[in-house]
């Protein structure tokens, strides 16, 4: 299908979330001879997410540039390009496995410009898979966000939708901060329609994606479609949430958040962290803060359980935040 | 001026390494790039740092070489590519291979990295990690190891499985030399051999700069672990009275010219405190500016 929009022609596509990320990547490959690609097999491999297939045929291995697993060495190499001109993209196989590169993220990539009195900038992209699902247990389940939204100086985002999994790769590109994308890793697969041309989308905004006027459902990256069919369950019910996606997690837009309260007067935080020093708990504090008088219920938070994400499944689900704890917590919260 | 409490925080003497620094750095050019320690200011300035603007930094003015916001341990000069001034040991390594391979990529051939750490970084997993990325993708690195023999106060044979470091980047297939670190004639002769090599190949190099430091390892440290007499004789062969004795034996030099020397050295240092003195303090509105380059809330 195709339609006209304003200021140019542009065909609609239809792409899984895998493919606009590789649509993101190849755009900005041939945009830009200062970006490159660098991690764990995303060469012959792929990537561990099949992310960059093909892309090793079309940019040669200086560009899709395989790094042995030295997470802390090619993460830091990512930092060094930058600050020697480059526009690297970092793949880190997972969050779980980024841990190992802590030291280059939290105390260089995240200082260098403060530190040395703005003199240096480090223009660097890193992404890697998030969040459970996939009964893969604890060592690749876990969702870390926050470890990385907590820290000055670095950027971080969630793609929840095609369009930002594509969008928001190219805007971190753009961006002179170093930008962290997490893709949780049950995203990939999924489906979306999207404007065949791949263009920036904005970073600084959160988006309402289901609109309602009961209670303000707050969540982002793998949690949002938990969010969408329990408010599609409380439709039934008569009771009508409001989706907000926060997309980035890192500077916190509580604007979105606060003016949607304004008209619910009830909040809660979907948040796939575990509860104890979550974003959620950030986003609660917040509300507190700035919307206290909004509120007319304490704001409570679904998040994962206190626990190692384990590999059974039946475990494993009772673990994540699901439909059924979001609608089921929303009911509590209109009684 | 430690003691006098205008500088604070850590302090990491260099007094018994210049050799090191100076030595090096003379093989350098001002297209090549410069990762160091927190034990930096030896080394930026025998990049050409001011003196001045390193004085400010440890005073923590804004006329300082990173407007106060590093103090001695995060010096920085870009214009000078003198990229900082690492805190974590092992923590500049990964960025110093990141540096060249931007050269590799932009095709800037005959620019080299050179990346100074010292032999407490051996044992680091991000050493290991960044030699073997080196040598993987040949990248022009000049791997610097300032073996001044304790990481803090561990000595290295307490540290150390294999404490011959050149042994461990030969593993990686990385030519190493051991370099008398106290004698600035050797290691600029090393340095400029190595720094010829490097860019011809294009493939990383390291040498181990064997030296010594004088002082403790920084103004907390009480030096209880090694011995006055250890010290003393390690100051036999101070690298700064070794090199004016080969001078005077050559009669390059004079009485005269020494103190010469030594009374610029104390004019330099005179201006470095009284501009570091005269220098404002960055207003506390500013507390926030640079944390990105892009407003971000």
């Amino acid at each position: 299908m195709s339609v006209q929009l304003a200021g140019g022609s542009s065909r609609r596509v239809r792409l899984t979330y895998r493919e606009a990320v590789r649509a993101g990547l190849r755009h900005a490959l041939s945009a830009d001879d200062r970006v490159f690609l660098m991690g764990e097999d995303v060469g012959s491999y792929g990537g561990a997410f099949a992310v960059s297939l093909g892309l090793l045929d079309e940019f040669g291995p200086e560009r899709i540039r395989n790094t042995p697993l030295s997470e802390s060495a090619f993460v830091g190499a990512g930092i060094g390009a930058a600050l020697g001109g480059m526009r690297p993209i970092v793949e880190v196989m997972t969050i779980n496995f980024s841990l190992l590169a802590l030291d280059q993220i939290v105390n260089n990539a995240a200082t260098l410009r403060y530190m040395s009195g703005g003199q240096l900038e480090v223009p660097l992209v890193v992404r890697m898979a998030t969040g459970g699902g996939r009964q893969l247990a604890a060592q690749h389940a876990h969702s870390l966000e926050v470890w990385y939204a907590h820290v000055p100086g670095i950027k971080a985002l969630a793609p929840a939708t095609v369009e930002d999994a594509r969008g928001m790769l190219l805007a971190a590109l753009d961006d002179p901060d170093p930008v962290f994308i997490f893709e949780h890793a049950t995203l990939y697969p999924l489906e979306g329609e999207v404007d065949e041309e791949p263009r920036p989308v904005d970073i600084c905004r959160a988006s309402v994606r289901r609109e309602g006027g009961d209670v303000t459902l707050v969540t982002y990256g793998g949690s949002l479609a938990a969010c969408l069919a329990a408010a599609d369950d409380l439709a039934d019910e008569g009771i009508e949430a409001e989706v907000v996606d926060l997309r980035t997690l890192r500077p916190l837009d509580m604007d979105t958040v606060l003016v949607s309260l304004g008209k619910t007067h009830h909040a809660a935080i979907v948040d796939e962290g575990w509860k104890t020093g979550s974003l959620a708990g950030e986003v609660s504090a917040q509300i507190m803060e700035r919307g206290f008088d909004l509120l007319d219920w304490p704001v409570q938070r679904v998040c994962s359980a206190e626990v190692p994400i384990p590999y059974a499944k039946h475990l494993e689900d009772a673990a994540l935040p699901s439909r059924e704890r979001v609608a089921a917590t929303v009911r509590e919260m209109l009684v | 001026m430690y003691s006098a409490a205008k500088i604070h925080g850590f302090l990491h003497l260099y007094i018994g390494e210049e050799a090191v620094a100076v030595g090096v750095l003379q093989a350098l050019t001002p297209d090549d790039a410069i990762v160091a320690t927190y034990r930096e200011h030896g080394q930026a300035l025998a990049r050409g740092v001011p003196a001045a603007s390193l004085m400010a930094e440890m005073f923590g003015k804004a006329n300082g070489s990173s407007r106060g916001r590093g103090g001695s341990m995060h010096i920085f000069d870009l214009a000078r590519r003198f990229y900082g001034g690492y805190a974590i040991v092992g923590g500049g390594l990964p960025v110093a291979v990141g540096l060249a391979l931007a050269d590799r990529l932009s095709g800037r051939e005959g620019r080299l990295t050179a990346c100074f750490f010292g032999d407490g970084a051996v044992a680091e997993g991000e050493f290991h990690e960044s030699l073997n990325l080196a040598a993987l993708w040949e990248l022009p690195v000049l791997f610097l190891c300032e073996n001044n023999l304790y990481a803090m106060g561990t000595p290295i044979r307490q540290e150390l499985a294999q404490p011959d470091i050149s042994l461990r980047a030969e593993s990686y297939g990385i030519p190493a030399e051991p370099v008398d670190g106290m004698d600035v004639i050797a290691v600029e002769e090393a340095a400029r051999r190595a720094a010829i090599q490097v860019r011809r190949t294009g493939a990383p190099l390291f040498l181990e700069l064997r030296t010594y430091r004088f002082r403790a390892h920084s103004m907390a440290d009480p030096d209880l672990y090694r011995t006055k007499d250890e010290i003393g004789d390690w100051r036999q062969r101070d690298p700064i009275a070794l090199l004016e004795a080969r001078l005077r034996e050559a009669k390059l030099i004079a009485d005269d010219d020494v103190s010469a020397l030594e009374s610029d050295v104390a004019a330099e240092l005179d201006h470095a405190v009284g501009v570091a003195e005269a220098g404002p303090f960055e207003p506390v509105e500013d507390l926030t500016k640079d944390v990105y380059g892009r407003s971000a809330q």
